[in-house]
């Protein structure tokens, strides 16, 4: 896998209101959300709490809560909402042709 | 004898026109014969909603206020899509424009507002649009999917709304205002700022005393110069900077137009057949651009089309609104100057500003940012021009403080209110006229919403109605139960009784036709809706995975670091040499780092990774276990005690009936987790008496306990009755559950659900009423049928295997840290 976008796979692999992971050696996964309207996003599957794994929330709007304390972290800004307060980096994503393809650089700095 | 009806021709299909005959029909419906032309190609909707469904959070379905059939129930001919273009005072007729000309007795327009569009050159290229009705949102819907950047003109409520819109569909957008401050007709300056910085937190760039200088693109909108020289990129540009009555129509008909059409008290213009009402007409020289008064007007002009004649005199207008999802309000006039004093309340940190402007004693004006709760009060305050001497040094602190000292009751505080207090701004229904419809029988929030229409629209109000209800009716109503989540303005009870009674199939019909707030509801709706389905269609719903927590979506119990546990069912607690081996198999090959008893006897296998899970459950699955369901809201154990065959005080066989009653039960879900036990005798050794269903053997039978509850509140069973055989106590067993799986809501153990209903109705409806408990057994056993399928030889046997898979393996990072 080279260049500045990796390729992941097809849209239509991330259930709707739901997610997959990609798998980051030596680093955290990183978690693919696929919401109600059918945008996709990609954080670090780490919740800034206690770590939990974003990937198995429940995605709601533009949301996702954390299977652990429920916490909702915005797919957008990877920002915990409501009162809590903590950030998960966000890994950007284009969708091309029906790929999704999330940025090198992006994915690096994250799991790192 | 009939008189042969007037003919009422209404130009304008929107809240006004419609308000107005609907204002009309409460008083007389037989009066008139009423045709309404309308310009779009709509039943009539809420205009103010139309931001929701920009932003996603309704459809334009959850905004129309009259459908087809009230038009068609009223005997009103409406003309849609087919606007007017000319009127003909002396033959008294209009035309629209597909030439259609129809005559009237009396005619009523309610144009309403054009947006105004700045002069700029570049203002007709396609892409460039207003934000006034259901087509402008649709093109900006379009312009969103195709993704790109936007700019907004203008900094108003509107165009704000527009702006947020456009953010929660994906644009990058910048909002350009002329003013210094954002918003400033209703915000002052500090204010205005707060707003402008939690806009920006959220990613909107904000211009301020920026002025549009064109529209440039070629053939199509392409940025937007500023006079500085600057041009911002944009592939849609929305001007929001303001509205102007609607007057062409009646100009060129010849009626006299200040501002607006003119009118006097009653709504008549200057032509004795025509009258007008709404944003397209002044009034004593005002012109209003909000929803009250036109309530107002609307009441005045149907009191005179029925010769009652109270007549309009004018509004005191405030605005409450949430912009962009942020409370603001404000209220009179907060611009200061001669004899007035500011109070001022700035909490920064939490996003909280309040300014009370007074004069001689009085309110006469008012600001509040972030938390608006107290708007209500001040307006009142400020209508009455009450004396707020005695309280003012309290009064910044809002109206439960400043009349209770500190304590705040929300129910004193609307009690407090006068008749005149405006509860629901949408639909403009005071104080009074609520507790006027709840005392003419409303006795419900469903009630009040279908008479005086007081929350029916966005909801925002729906708690003070529920306190009305309570102050009214004193202790005929208890305080509504709470709502399911902040989606939904529905409690859990109400929701489960409307799937049933209007047949629903899915959570998305359940969010559509309960008016959900949210596009997909939440992580407490969701979950719950897919359990009310799934009991209330056993065998027909198609459960969503994606509404079910975790757990029960992986079929295993995740565990702080993200691995998960493992619980084979043995049934009663009874294991085997084979089932033990399989176990301790299991533990070796997966290296799993613990394994437990559980507090419901069985073997709990810790630290098994979510991608072994598949694995893990087909080597048990091969030794003859299944899914012991440790995870989900539903059957978890049947503890049992060894009972007659073993013990030498034993009366029964206590295990034996638990094996059986596990057979029974196992596989059904729960409004919560439940679980079992059977002791052999009065020693209770398998803890009967704390468990969600217990029995008791005895030497004359079995004794049968519900709602016990060991968990953060103990709390003991209570003794629901004594039964002579083994299939009474499984029959009975079957029918608590099954009122428990039908009645409680979800995430309610059987505890706080006895509590709630009482042990006299669980006695009730199981012990005393046989035909019932059959009937609830008999729906239990039905439901099982579907139930009863261990879900992890399903997913043993490959089904959904991706949840415990990648989607792909990343492996450069070791290489970027040496390079590092």
């Amino acid at each position: 896998m080279t260049g500045e976008w990796l390729d992941i796979g097809w849209v239509d692999e991330i259930p709707v209101r739901g997610s997959r992971t990609v798998q980051v050696t030596g680093g955290d996964d990183i978690a693919l959300f696929r919401t109600g309207e059918g945008k996709v996003f990609a954080l670090l599957d780490r919740c800034p709490h206690k770590h939990g794994r974003l990937s198995q929330g429940i995605v709601h709007g533009g949301a996702v809560a954390c299977p652990l304390h429920n916490w909702r972290i915005s797919l957008t800004t990877g920002e915990a909402l409501g009162g809590d307060k903590g950030c998960t980096p966000v890994i950007p994503v284009k969708i091309t042709g029906g790929r999704v393809l999330i940025c090198r650089t992006g994915a690096l700095q994250a799991a790192a | 004898m009939t008189q042969p009806q007037e003919h009422l021709v209404v130009i304008g299909n929107g809240m006004a026109g419609c308000r107005a005959v609907e204002e009309l029909i409460a008083r007389d419906p037989a009066r008139y014969r009423v045709t309404i032309f309308g310009a779009e190609p709509h039943v009539n909707y809420n205009r103010i909603m139309l931001s929701p469904v920009l932003a996603g959070e309704k459809t334009f379905e959850q905004i129309v206020i009259n459908d087809a059939a009230w038009y068609a129930d009223n005997g009103i001919e409406l003309v849609s899509g087919d606007p007017v273009r000319a009127i003909d005072r002396a033959a008294r007729t209009v035309t629209a424009r597909s030439g259609r000309t129809v005559g009237y007795d009396r005619l009523l327009i309610a144009t309403g507002s054009d947006p105004f569009i700045i002069p700029v050159p570049g203002k007709d290229l396609p892409g460039v649009i207003s934000f006034r009705d259901m087509a402008d949102v649709d093109h900006m819907l379009a312009a969103a999917d195709a993704g790109g950047d936007a700019v907004v003109i203008g900094g108003g409520l509107l165009g704000l709304e527009a702006a947020h819109g456009l953010t929660l569909r994906g644009m990058k957008v910048t909002v350009i205002h002329l003013m210094p401050t954002l918003m400033e007709r209703q915000l002052d300056e500090a204010a205005g700022w707060l707003l402008k910085q939690a806009l920006e937190a959220r990613g909107q760039t904000i211009l301020t005393e920026a002025h549009t200088a064109g529209i440039v693109g070629d053939g199509r909108v392409e940025g937007v110069a500023l006079k500085d020289g600057t041009v911002i990129p944009a592939s849609l540009v929305v001007m929001a900077v303001g509205i102007r009555p609607s007057v062409a129509l009646a100009r060129d008909a010849g009626l006299a137009i200040g501002r607006g059409i003119k009118v006097d008290d009653h709504m008549v213009t200057s032509d004795p057949a025509i009258l007008a009402v709404g944003e397209c007409v002044e009034h004593d020289g005002n012109v209003y651009g909000l929803v009250a008064p036109l309530w107002d007007m609307c009441r005045a002009l149907a009191d005179g089309l029925v010769g009652r004649h109270s007549g309009y005199r004018g509004s005191v207008t405030s605005t409450k609104l949430k912009v962009a999802g942020l409370d603001v309000f404000s209220a009179g006039d907060f611009s200061g100057g001669d004899g007035a004093e500011d109070i001022v309340l700035r909490d920064a940190s939490r996003g909280v500003y309040k300014r009370v402007v007074v004069r001689g004693d009085k309110v006469v004006g008012a600001v509040l940012y972030g938390d608006t709760t107290d708007g209500g009060w001040y307006f009142d305050l400020l209508k009455r021009g009450e004396d707020v001497a005695p309280i003012r040094d309290m009064l910044i602190f809002g109206q439960s403080f400043a009349s209770g000292g500190g304590a705040a009751d929300p129910k004193a505080a609307v009690a407090a209110l006068s008749d005149t207090a405006e509860i629901c701004g949408c639909n403009g229904v005071t104080k009074g006229q609520v507790v006027g419809c709840i005392a003419k029988g409303a006795h419900s929030l469903d009630a009040v919403r279908t008479t005086c229409k007081a929350s029916a629209s966005c909801g925002s109000c729906t708690g003070l109605v529920e306190t009305l209800l309570a102050l009214t009716l004193g202790d005929e109503v208890q305080a509504g139960p709470k709502t399911m989540c902040k989606c939904t303005s529905f409690g859990h009870d109400d929701v489960r009784r409307e799937i049933v009674a209007q047949g629903m199939r899915s959570i998305p019909e359940v969010m559509q036709k309960l008016h959900w707030s949210t596009p997909d509801g939440c992580s407490s709706c969701r979950p719950a809706l897919n359990y009310y389905l799934l009991c209330a269609l056993p065998g027909d719903y198609k459960d969503d995975q994606q509404s079910r927590f975790v757990n029960e979506r992986m079929h295993a119990n995740i565990q702080k670091d993200g691995t998960y546990s493992v619980v084979p069912r043995m049934w009663g607690g009874l294991t085997s040499p084979r089932e033990l081996r399989a176990i301790a198999d299991v533990v070796e090959k997966f290296d799993a780092p613990m394994v437990k008893v559980t507090g419901g006897q069985r073997l709990d296998i810790f630290g098994i990774k979510k991608e072994d899970l598949p694995a893990v459950w087909a080597d048990l699955n091969a030794a003859g276990m299944v899914s012991g369901h440790a995870y989900g809201k539903s059957l978890r154990t049947v503890k049992t005690c060894v009972g007659s065959e073993w013990c030498r005080f034993g009366t029964q066989d206590s295990t034996g009936l638990g094996v059986k009653i596990e057979r029974m039960t196992w596989g059904s879900w729960m409004p919560h987790k439940f679980k079992i036990a059977v002791s052999g005798c009065p020693r209770n050794c398998a803890e009967a008496t704390i468990k969600d269903f217990g029995v008791v053997c005895v030497d004359s039978g079995y004794e049968l306990h519900v709602g016990g509850n060991g968990g953060i509140k103990v709390r003991a069973t209570d003794f629901l009755c004594k039964v002579a055989t083994e299939a009474e106590a499984m029959h009975h067993c079957a029918a608590f559950i099954q009122l428990y799986r039908e009645q409680a809501r979800y995430l309610e153990r059987t505890a706080p659900w006895i509590e709630r209903v009482g042990v006299a109705y669980i006695r009730e409806r199981i012990a005393d009423d046989a035909e019932g408990r059959d009937a609830l057994a008999e729906r239990f056993l039905f439901s099982q049928r579907f139930m009863q399928d261990d879900p992890w030889a399903a997913r043993a046997g490959g089904e959904e295997r991706e949840q415990h898979a990648p989607m792909a393996v990343f492996t450069p990072l070791d290489n970027v840290r040496e390079m590092a």
